[in-house]
């Protein structure tokens, strides 16, 4: 999680789960990070990632699914697992995220180097 | 000669309910989750102490018992291993493939939903804060 911070990158959790549900799951697991509701699937109808009648009461629910997304909006990496069982692990994001931004770290050592040589 | 327990039976049933049982706990560990190995390996050393009390059963049947009772354990092992396999191989396979996801280099649709407090939260605000996000969509019901 702090990982994923120190490298500018925000998480943004979203399922059919009401606000209230997301705030129990926050509370109990210590979450930080914004969890979206989309009870009627909306959203993710449109990232295409809808697991129809799947839900406990036969409601549409998502797949699991994970999408990096630069600041231009667009997508740099995404997974979607074929077995709910098997998830992105957060070292193989991680690793995405490194090959993908250089590390701010190593950005702001450049820009340090440069305002010296000036 | 009284015949004597055949303790290998009911080890090896101990073994198949173990294997089948420590998923739920070995669930929350990515090494153990992502491919049940750990529970494959149980069930297999479960098989073959059921498989060898039931050889001494039914070779030496004046020596040990466990002809019915090791039929029975028997079965009910293997259906185990059947609702083990259904529901870690066949179940949770059985979900949509995606095909009309968005793909790496398109643009990700924006959008607007409310968190977890209610206020309402925009793809395009949380690009504005960040260099970039990472979007997580779950089955919920946690």
């Amino acid at each position: 999680m702090n990982e994923f911070r120190a490298r500018g990158v925000e998480i943004a959790a979203i399922s059919i789960d009401s606000n209230q549900e997301s705030r129990t799951l926050c509370a109990s697991q210590g979450y930080t990070f914004p969890f979206l509701s989309d009870p009627k699937a909306e959203v993710i109808r449109r990232y295409g990632v809808l697991h129809p009648h799947a839900g406990e009461d036969g409601g549409d629910i998502a797949r699991p699914a994970e999408f990096l997304v630069d600041a231009a909006g667009t997508i740099r990496w995404e997974n979607l697992t074929k077995n709910i069982r098997v998830r992105a692990r957060p070292e193989a994001v991680l690793k995405a995220l490194d090959d993908l931004l250089p590390p701010r770290a190593s950005l702001e050592i450049k820009l340090a180097s440069r305002a010296l040589d000036f | 000669m009284k015949r004597s327990w055949n303790g290998l039976i009911w080890a090896g049933f101990a073994v198949i309910l173990l294997a089948a049982f420590s998923f739920l706990w070995l669930i929350r560990f990515p090494a153990t989750r992502d491919f049940p190995w750990v529970n494959l390996l149980l069930f297999a050393a479960g098989a073959l102490l059921l498989a060898a009390g039931l050889r001494r059963a039914f070779r030496q049947p004046e020596r040990y018992r466990g002809k019915v009772s090791g039929t029975i354990l028997g079965l009910l092992s293997v259906a185990i291993f059947g609702l083990f396999y259904y529901g870690t191989f066949v179940l949770a396979a059985d979900i949509p493939s995606a095909s009309g996801a968005p793909r790496t280099g398109t643009q990700a649709p924006d959008f607007t939903l409310p968190d977890a407090a209610g206020r309402p939260v925009a793809l395009s605000d949380l690009l504005k804060k960040d260099r970039a996000v990472l979007l997580i969509f779950y089955r919920g019901y946690w």
